[in-house]
């Protein structure tokens, strides 16, 4: 078994981050009771200033008088957590949470991923494009990569043997065990796990109790790791708020793209598509403004997403200020990839075929584009359908023109010279549409050839049908 | 100013340049009409280009110029796409004439989004062949086309109507079709020689 770690250590300020554009603007994330306020995360730029976690928030406005300050919010955290754990859900089966960071059984994913330092670049990669930062390790044990990755970014140990060996210098205030446990061993002289693993077992258990001798075991991989493996939901759902209000929908873009970068991660992970979600803006009142996006087949391509929703989105006009976007996709069919050939002559920035289609649909209507297919119906105005699955087999070769007018109308000019016909078509009675018409290919004056029809046994009074074009 | 170089030197250090076009390779997109291939420079449509097809009035024969092209991509299974097209194809004719239509899609668009939705799919580099009916294009808007075919190495047809044929189109290659006294086709303007004078007569029948 190998575990790879993937430590969050700014979970909830990334997720506040990611709601908008990239800046340099000071950030708090602020937690504690109204009376003691403290600071619980602070951005780059915050920190150059002197701000630190923990902080008590007057000290704080004292080093710094212009400040961004959002509530630290639990369970905004832990949603990113999960989103964390189905985007990890793609590159394993075994995936578990622990505190801030979220370990995936890598041994077999390697044959897949290709060798750990690929798959970690992999790795590193998507958390890049999803905006977290990270910190990754890899070791026998999840327990030991979850303290490795603490100590050392990039740490990997292949084996059981060289895993006591990278354990051993590991400090004990960071070695993940209980803070008071900790601390008495510190004070006892015991500064290192190597040490600690060097103490007789019995003397341990009877001072600190069975609990630190189980974790030294699954840390050091004697004892397994119980661990609860995650499972994807199955429905998405992610929600992004903001602090001020949004008037435009231009502002939207940017959290846009996050949240259907975040679906497509969520889908590559339970390698599913998506073919309908809805977008919901939130209002200070009122109800929110829905809009559905829906494709003609399920996808899940990060860039195909965000164009069909951004292609929906452009058209719409807010009538207040939004507070607040939420994404839900609850219909997750499977999604089967577009096969391409290996000898394609495209270009290699070609646009696949659907995500054109998507983006004309997405600006022009939804019936825009239509494929018209040939039906078993003999009479002009139903030989042809726009809906899917007739088949039928081609008719005799009667002349049928190559333009046809959707409703029939007089051939005006001179009259024209008949050069083929009548046919005569005369059916219909099934559904009470009949129709009794002798059809003929005249030339008229202009020199355009036309299929019109008359009635029955006259030739005369000509209805335009379409063009011989 | 006055030392003397010898012009070959000059040549050869590939200061001056001569004003011949480049050589002509041949067009792999044959017309399917013998006539019109004989009288292109490069023997078929001009590949990665715009082709303006002007025309006296709807329903001359417009479509028989273009079908055999269109049969022929289809067949390979390429995309075709039909920006607003003036009528309904009408599937049976169509069919007879050996286009798969499960490979043509038809786009509706409005007056205003027909350059638009011909640009993207010119672009988009996954159609064959984009035919557009643009009821309002100027220059600018046509040279957007141009451009765009031959960024994503597509064929574009542009069909308008014949009086437009006294401004000046960036289109690689420009047909006028007459209708009287049977289908002929003039060609106005092609890339990478003289336009022949004449018209060459179309054996465009209606069957």
């Amino acid at each position: 078994m190998l575990w790879a770690c993937v430590l969050l250590p700014q979970l909830a300020l990334d997720g506040v981050l990611r709601r908008q554009p990239p800046t340099d603007a000071p950030l708090v994330l602020v937690s504690g009771p109204a009376q003691a306020r403290v600071v619980h995360a602070a951005n780059r730029s915050a920190r150059a200033a002197g701000l630190y976690r923990g902080q008590r928030l007057a000290a704080a406005q004292a080093l710094l008088s212009q400040f961004a300050m959002v509530e630290y919010d639990p369970e905004d955290e832990a949603r990113w957590h999960r989103l964390l754990a189905a985007w990890a859900y793609r590159y394993s089966g075994e995936v578990g949470l622990l505190a801030h960071a979220v370990v995936l059984e890598v041994s077999r994913s390697l044959n897949l991923f290709g060798p750990w330092p690929r798959f970690e670049s992999l790795l590193r990669d998507d958390l890049k494009e999803l905006g977290f930062r990270h910190r990754i390790a890899l070791a026998p044990t999840p327990h030991a990569a979850h303290v490795l990755t603490g100590v050392h970014d990039g740490m990997a140990v292949m084996t059981p043997d060289t895993l006591r060996r990278a354990l051993s210098p590991i400090p004990m205030a960071r070695a993940r065990l209980p803070g008071e446990v900790a601390q008495a061993l510190s004070s006892m002289g015991i500064r290192t796990l190597g040490q600690l693993f060097a103490l007789p077992r019995a003397g341990l258990q009877r001072r600190f109790g069975s609990d630190l001798v189980a974790q030294l075991d699954r840390l050091s991989g004697d004892e397994p790791s119980p661990m609860e493996n995650y499972r994807p939901p199955d429905t998405f759902e992610q929600r992004m708020e903001w602090t001020h209000e949004i008037e435009h929908v231009e502002a939207l873009v940017f959290p846009l793209r996050r949240l259907t970068g975040d679906l497509s991660a969520y889908l590559a992970g339970r390698d599913g598509g998506v073919q309908r979600f809805e977008l919901e803006l939130e209002h200070r009142s009122g109800a929110p403004t829905r809009v559905t996006v829906g494709m003609l087949s399920a996808g899940r391509d990060a860039a195909l997403l965000f164009e069909c929703a951004r292609g929906r989105m452009e058209r719409l006009e807010l009538s207040q200020p939004v507070v607040a976007m939420r994404l839900v996709a609850r219909d997750l069919p499977p999604f089967v990839p577009a096969g391409r050939d290996l000898f394609d002559t495209r270009p290699t920035h070609a646009v696949p075929l659907e995500q054109l289609r998507e983006r004309l649909r997405a600006r022009l209507g939804e019936a825009s584009i239509q494929h018209l297919r040939r039906t078993v119906d003999p009479r002009p105005e139903f030989a042809q359908t726009t809906i899917a699955g007739v088949g039928a087999t081609p008719m005799a070769s009667l002349p049928r023109p190559t333009w046809l007018l959707e409703h029939p109308r007089p051939l005006r000019g001179p009259p024209p010279t008949v050069l083929a016909g009548p046919e005569r078509i005369e059916t219909g009675w099934w559904d009470g549409g009949d129709l009794r018409r002798d059809y003929y290919v005249v030339r008229t004056a202009q020199g355009q050839c036309a299929w019109v029809f008359c009635a029955p046994g006259e030739q005369g009074a000509w209805m335009l049908h379409g063009w011989f074009a | 100013m006055g030392q003397v170089v010898a012009l070959d030197s000059l040549l050869h250090a590939r200061q001056v340049w001569r004003g011949r076009a480049a050589p002509l390779l041949d067009s792999s997109q044959p017309t399917g009409w013998p006539a019109l291939d004989a009288a292109l420079p490069s023997g078929g449509w001009p590949e990665h280009a715009m082709t303006e097809i002007l025309l006296p009035v709807d329903g001359v024969g417009e479509l028989q110029l273009v079908l055999p092209t269109l049969a022929r991509l289809t067949r390979e299974s390429r995309s075709v796409m039909l920006i607003a097209p003036p009528y309904l194809p009408y599937v049976p004719g169509w069919e007879a004439r050996g286009v798969v239509m499960a490979r043509v899609d038809i786009v509706q668009a409005g007056e205003r989004d027909v350059l638009w939705a011909a640009e993207q799919c010119l672009r988009s580099g996954s159609c064959a062949a984009v035919l557009a009916w643009p009821v309002h294009a100027d220059d600018r808007a046509l040279r957007r086309l141009q451009v765009a075919a031959d960024t994503g190495k597509a064929l574009a047809f542009v069909f308008r109507d014949q009086r437009h044929a006294v401004q000046a189109s960036p289109a690689a290659l420009r047909l006028e079709l007459e209708s009287e006294p049977s289908l002929q086709v003039r060609i106005r303007k092609c890339r990478g020689g003289q336009p022949p004078t004449g018209l060459l007569p179309l054996a465009a029948g209606w069957s």
